[in-house]
């Protein structure tokens, strides 16, 4: 059911830990449905200098994660803004269609550590970062578990 | 250590045995008679047919002509539910009760039940994964058709008071159905000590082929039939049987049955030193009653990890084994069982089941608590939820 990417990028997760000086973190995602990333950025002027995410989830949400740290390492902001699910998709050869939301986790949870970076500089990320959704589910009926959602081709 | 392919997902399915394999072969090719048929070959592969039937019928201490095969235990449990409430609502009974915590076969059943117009009550577990006899007291009524309970847990291996459900149910006039999948096979299951009117099986848990299973209806208890056509199963349950499956099962099941003492007390010791390791881990939980559970169950939650990534570590080490994480039922939500027994969503979705037989050996387990451990560690120390609860 994984492409071969997915499981390579889960057996072999890149820049999996944490950053002790940050310059912004980002966490999104809801441990009811079963994943939650963290991303961790130093950033060098407009450069992401490095990247470093944990996450608790299935192999597509490890796969994800890990290969949006490496399409953002080395990027400027703006590029790693750019970066869309569809790309991450793509870039891991396709995702189960239950698992795309995992792809929209791994892009909120960069926009999330950039909003977290504006933050901090006194900005507000809004207008550049726009809407982060923390939770891939949100807007759902809590006690209604985790049904198809927008992220979901379901 | 080396890597070696360890199959831990008996409660899923089982091989089939040579032993099984052999007895079922001359149905196929040989004598491939439709027992419906007079002459000889037609014959022999009735007389067959009725003697997997007395296998089946003395492996449950039940008569011959209370065993009516099946295409598998969702049959028997549809047929079962279906058969019987329709059957029982011209008396006016449209009232079932089943459980929380039932197999799909049990549940969806009900569902489609529901959508017919019949009223179902759930009754739910304890913390322990069983049902107290108290609820079915409250919820059983006078237009109570059917209880059906399962008598051992698919995902938590738990064993359930039958016989006192049972009896409740009798004393108010409802027929009594148990899921038997999980158990017949596995622990001693005798339908007069239980005192169930009909009891659903499947031969694949048992080391018979998939594909065959059996609804044992007590004479006198009259479900629906279910499968329309021509009068096999005493017109009962048509469609020409499925000869081999049926030899195989009736072999696998007398197999089982004799072997049944000394398999449980080696499975079980087994079992036990799984559990009694992997708990030694931090964070660790035991899902279901320890002591009331079936041989082979050892269903466990890793918290802080999540149950697919635990799953597809394990196979990459040569490991089979399954979880009730949500990722893995194809659904987003965990295990209903879980979520039955009172866990949290993110505890459900760490868990991990492993299932053992008897041809499960010491070095299998041996290699399972090598693997488990670092794997476990590993995706702990790469989990934000694991960072959040270690020290708590």
């Amino acid at each position: 059911m994984y492409s071969e990417k997915v499981l390579d990028h889960f057996t072999n997760p890149r820049n999996v830990g944490e950053i002790a000086d940050a310059d912004g973190v980002g966490e999104v995602g809801n441990a009811r449905c079963g994943d939650i990333m963290k991303m961790y950025l130093k950033i060098d002027g407009d450069t992401i200098s490095d990247v470093k995410f944990k996450t608790f989830g299935c192999g597509a949400a490890i796969a994800t994660s890990s290969i949006a740290t490496e399409m953002i390492k080395g990027h400027t902001i703006n590029e790693a803004l750019s970066l869309t699910n569809r790309a991450v998709v793509e870039a891991l050869d396709g995702l189960p269609p239950a698992k795309i939301h995992c792809s929209v986790l791994a892009e909120q949870a960069v926009k999330a550590a950039l909003a977290d970076y504006y933050t901090r500089q006194g900005i507000d990320p809004e207008p550049i970062v726009g809407h982060v959704k923390r939770d891939v589910h949100e807007g759902e009926e809590e006690g209604e578990g985790c049904p198809s959602c927008a992220a979901c081709d379901r | 250590m080396e890597k070696r392919f360890v199959y831990a997902d008996n409660a899923a399915t089982t091989p089939v045995t040579p032993a099984v394999l052999e007895a079922m072969t001359p149905w196929l090719m040989e004598n491939y008679g439709n027992p419906s048929s007079i002459y000889s070959i037609g014959r022999a592969s009735r007389s067959a047919v009725e003697k997997a039937r007395r296998q089946v019928a003395a492996a449950l201490n039940a008569e011959p002509g209370e065993i009516y095969f099946t295409s598998c235990g969702t049959e028997a449990d549809n047929w079962a539910l279906k058969g019987t409430m329709r059957r029982l609502a011209a008396k006016g009974k449209k009232h079932l009760i089943t459980t929380v915590f039932e197999h799909h076969a049990i549940l969806h059943s009900a569902g489609a039940l529901e959508k017919e117009g019949f009223e179902v009550t759930y009754l739910p577990v304890t913390a322990d994964g069983l049902v107290a006899p108290a609820e079915l007291e409250k919820a059983i009524r006078e237009d109570t058709a059917l209880v059906s309970v399962m008598l051992a847990n698919n995902e938590i291996g738990t064993i359930q008071p039958i016989a006192e459900l049972a009896a409740i149910a009798h004393a108010h006039g409802a027929w009594f159905h148990t899921d038997a999948v999980q158990a017949v096979g596995h622990i001693p299951v005798d339908v007069k000590a239980l005192g169930v009117d009909m009891l659903s099986l499947s031969g694949h848990k048992f080391h018979a082929p998939k594909g065959v299973g059996a609804l044992y209806i007590k004479k006198g208890i009259t479900p629906d039939i279910f499968m329309d056509g021509g009068g096999q199963e005493k017109g009962r349950r048509a469609g020409t049987e499925n000869i081999a499956s049926i030899v195989g099962l009736g072999e696998a099941l007398t197999l089982a049955n004799e072997n049944l003492e000394a398999n449980a007390a080696k499975i079980t010791a087994l079992r036990n030193r799984l559990i009694d390791e992997l708990l030694k881990l931090p964070k660790v939980r035991l899902n279901g009653d320890r002591l009331r559970r079936l041989p082979g169950n050892c269903n466990l939650s890793f918290e802080g990890i999540e149950g697919e990534s635990l799953l597809l570590r394990l196979d990459m080490a040569g490991i089979c084994a399954s979880s009730g994480s949500a990722c893995t039922s194809g659904s987003l939500d965990p295990s209903h069982v879980l979520m039955a027994i009172g866990l949290p969503h993110e505890v459900a979705h760490g868990s991990l089941r492993l299932s053992l037989s008897e041809l499960t050996t010491e070095e299998d387990i041996d290699y399972i608590l090598a693997q488990v451990p670092p794997i476990v560690e590993g995706l702990r120390a790469m989990s934000p939820v694991w960072e959040k609860i270690k020290d708590k």
